[in-house]
């Protein structure tokens, strides 16, 4: 038994590096993916383009857009001078925010007299509105707050202090990259597994296995052994990555990140194994590989959070390893999560991991339909 | 089942696709030594017969036996007695000659001591000692067919089964292909081999034509040549083409076919020569001469499906 699943093992392994195309899949495509959505996943909303329409003119008006430029959030495209100026630029996208001092703002704050600014922000993407307007509301503040002190005129107001745990900068970079992590690994293991057992199928060699006395389970073995190595060497890559070239701090342990990993391949190799036992051909494999993929990454909390997703679909979510794995994954890179907090979720992962491992190993019978 | 002198044996095996029955209440008996020859039209269970018989696909009703074992409820039992060339040779084309039968010498636990001696017997008899390192996607249609030969032999099976072995291999190849077979036969291995290849058929001791997923005859060469009950002639005519579409008419002839400038015609009795060489003066059709012959093979094949049709 031993020996067959070492021959199968070994078999795997040459057909790997023999192939080019193989070896591109393994060790080109993850680094590529890592660098590609390391630097796009962040939802950091930085140099907004801003229109300003300044009728005051002023010390205090050209201070106040002053200060929005230096926050970095905001870049001033466009001084208006007009106001049917505005709706035009917010039309053809041009600005997302605009802000109209009116005149007369300086002299009301001499006098102390509150004033008004109007901000428009192009709601389209309502993230990015949202974030766009709480910049500006901020900076606002903190520059009546500056003015209040200049005046002198001491209202009594609550000093909030608010500080964020686990991630001080509130970069969502260091939020993001460990899920890049999770999803780079879960397509490369899906693909490489799907595709190897149908492979088998295209050649004709699975008719030829089936006559062996090569067991369901030593086939699944020798199917998934070699992979969840070649998995594990990505996720090793690709962390080195995130760490050395995007900064992401491991705050956990990496004896728990790699005793996780284990689990969450094991469950990711037995869907690619899963899938592979209901497609015949590598087209089929790879389409199927997608359907499921492309729900598992949008149905993880990956990018939205499931509990604001619908009850029916949240229950859906409890088979998707990714669901699991960025909980532990996120935990362990930011927060440094030990087992006392992950277990439920590793936990999961195992018994996912062997339902799909059993499924598919009763799926494949040695026999052709 | 225990009889020792019985190799395969079925019993109403029956297999359907949908509603097309592939194998239609077949009964089959051979006996361990025999080389049996299985020969049927594209699409005739051909192939769905060798996979019941390998275990790889299951009846929907009926049983068959092999080297012993029922393959319905000892399936297992079964593969570790036969070996299976399957129509595409099985092999892995990015492994080399010796790493597939090494890989194939695993999977059936071929003890490690016994090794060298087997593997280098079975690259001895199909000639691949000096491609021992070569990649078997670079091997001939010939080579890779020897190779898949020699991955379903590492264990000395009892029975051997080929799939359409010399399907697309040149001429040579298969001559050779064949004397290896001979070889297996005097130590004793049952061989089950399907062809498309008449000529094929003639080596083997017994042979039985599929088609519709039934047996329509089963004998050794020469005795179904001698039972063939129509009488045969050969005839060569001045426009044998033409001469078909004329004879088509005349009823009570089996089957013609055309050799080259000669018709085959399987008469249903030997008086209806008088009618075909009225029929072929009136259309104008210059008859050279005719003789009396043994059917081939391929006579009694062509008659047989064309009957059941």
């Amino acid at each position: 038994m031993l020996l067959r699943i070492k021959e199968m093992i070994i078999k795997e392994f040459i057909q790997v590096f023999r192939d080019k195309r193989m070896l591109g899949i393994i060790f080109i495509t993850p680094v590529l993916q890592m660098l590609a959505f390391g630097y796009a996943a962040t939802t950091d909303v930085t140099n907004i383009s801003t229109a300003v329409y300044d009728l005051d003119k002023s010390f205090e008006s050209r201070e106040l857009v002053q200060r929005l430029e230096s926050s970095g959030y905001f870049r001033v495209k466009v001084h208006v001078e007009h106001a049917d100026e505005i709706q035009d630029l917010l039309e053809r996208g041009k600005v997302i925010a605009t802000i109209q001092i009116n005149s007369g703002f300086s002299e009301d704050l001499k006098k102390g007299i509150p004033s008004s600014i109007q901000v428009i922000v192009d709601g389209t993407d309502s993230n990015t509105a949202t974030v766009a307007m709480d910049y500006i509301n901020r900076i606002i503040m903190e520059y009546s707050g500056d003015l209040n002190r200049n005046i002198e005129t001491r209202n009594p107001t609550i000093d909030l202090r608010a500080r964020a745990w686990y991630n001080p900068d509130l970069r969502s970079r260091n939020y993001n990259v460990p899920g890049v992590i999770a999803i780079v690994i879960m397509l490369t293991c899906l693909l490489l597994t799907s595709m190897a057992v149908v492979r088998e199928w295209e050649i004709g060699t699975m008719e030829q296995l089936m006559v062996t006395p090569l067991r369901p389970i030593e086939l699944m073995l020798g199917k998934t052994i070699p992979f969840a190595a070649i998995g594990f060497f990505d996720m090793l890559v690709v962390t080195i990555v995130a760490v050395f070239w995007f900064n992401i701090p491991i705050k956990g342990s990496l004896p728990g990140l790699a005793l996780n990993t284990a689990v969450y391949l094991l469950s990711v190799l037995g869907m690619g194994l899963l899938i592979s036992t209901i497609s015949r051909t590598q087209q089929q494999a790879m389409m199927a590989t997608f359907l499921f993929y492309i729900p598992a990454v949008l149905l993880s909390g990956f990018m939205f959070p499931i509990e604001n997703m619908p009850q029916i679909i949240q229950y859906g979510t409890y088979i998707n390893p990714l669901r699991y794995f960025l909980v532990i994954i996120r935990g362990i890179f930011l927060k440094g999560s030990g087992m006392d907090i992950l277990w439920p979720q590793t936990l999961s992962l195992l018994l996912l991991s062997i339902v799909v491992v059993t499924l598919s190993s009763l799926r494949f019978k040695k026999k052709i339909r | 089942m225990n009889n020792e002198a019985v190799a395969i044996r079925t019993e109403n095996l029956l297999k359907s696709f949908g509603d097309y029955r592939a194998i239609d209440n077949l009964d089959l008996d051979i006996k361990r030594g025999e080389i049996y020859g299985l020969v049927g039209p594209d699409g005739s269970g051909k192939t769905t017969l060798m996979r019941l018989l390998t275990a790889i696909m299951e009846p929907d009703s009926g049983q068959a036996w092999v080297a012993g074992h029922s393959v319905v409820t000892e399936s297992e039992r079964v593969k570790e007695k036969i070996g299976y060339m399957s129509q595409r040779f099985g092999l892995y084309e990015d492994l080399t000659v010796i790493e597939n039968i090494i890989f194939y010498a695993d999977l059936y636990d071929v003890p490690r001591k016994e090794r060298p001696e087997r593997i280098e017997r079975l690259l001895g008899f199909s000639n691949l000692t000096p491609f021992k390192a070569r990649l078997a996607g670079k091997l001939s249609g010939g080579m890779k067919q020897k190779l898949g030969l020699a991955c379903a032999l590492i264990h000395t099976p009892e029975i051997l089964f080929l799939d359409e072995p010399t399907n697309g291999v040149d001429p040579v190849s298969r001559r050779d292909f064949w004397k290896i077979l001979y070889d297996l036969l005097k130590e004793g291995i049952t061989i089950f081999v399907s062809t498309a290849y008449l000529d094929e058929a003639e080596r083997c001791t017994r042979v039985g034509l599929i088609h519709k997923g039934k047996l329509l005859a089963e004998d050794d060469p020469a005795a179904m040549k001698k039972s063939f009950g129509y009488p045969m002639i050969a005839l060569w005519a001045d426009d044998p083409r033409r001469a078909i579409e004329v004879l088509k008419m005349v009823p009570g002839i089996k089957n013609i076919s055309i050799y080259g400038d000669r018709l085959h015609i399987a008469l249903e009795s030997p008086e209806l020569m008088e009618t075909i060489v009225f029929e072929l003066q009136a259309a104008g059709i210059v008859m050279k001469s005719y003789r009396n012959i043994i059917p081939t093979l391929e006579d009694i094949f062509i008659t047989k499906v064309a009957g059941d049709e």
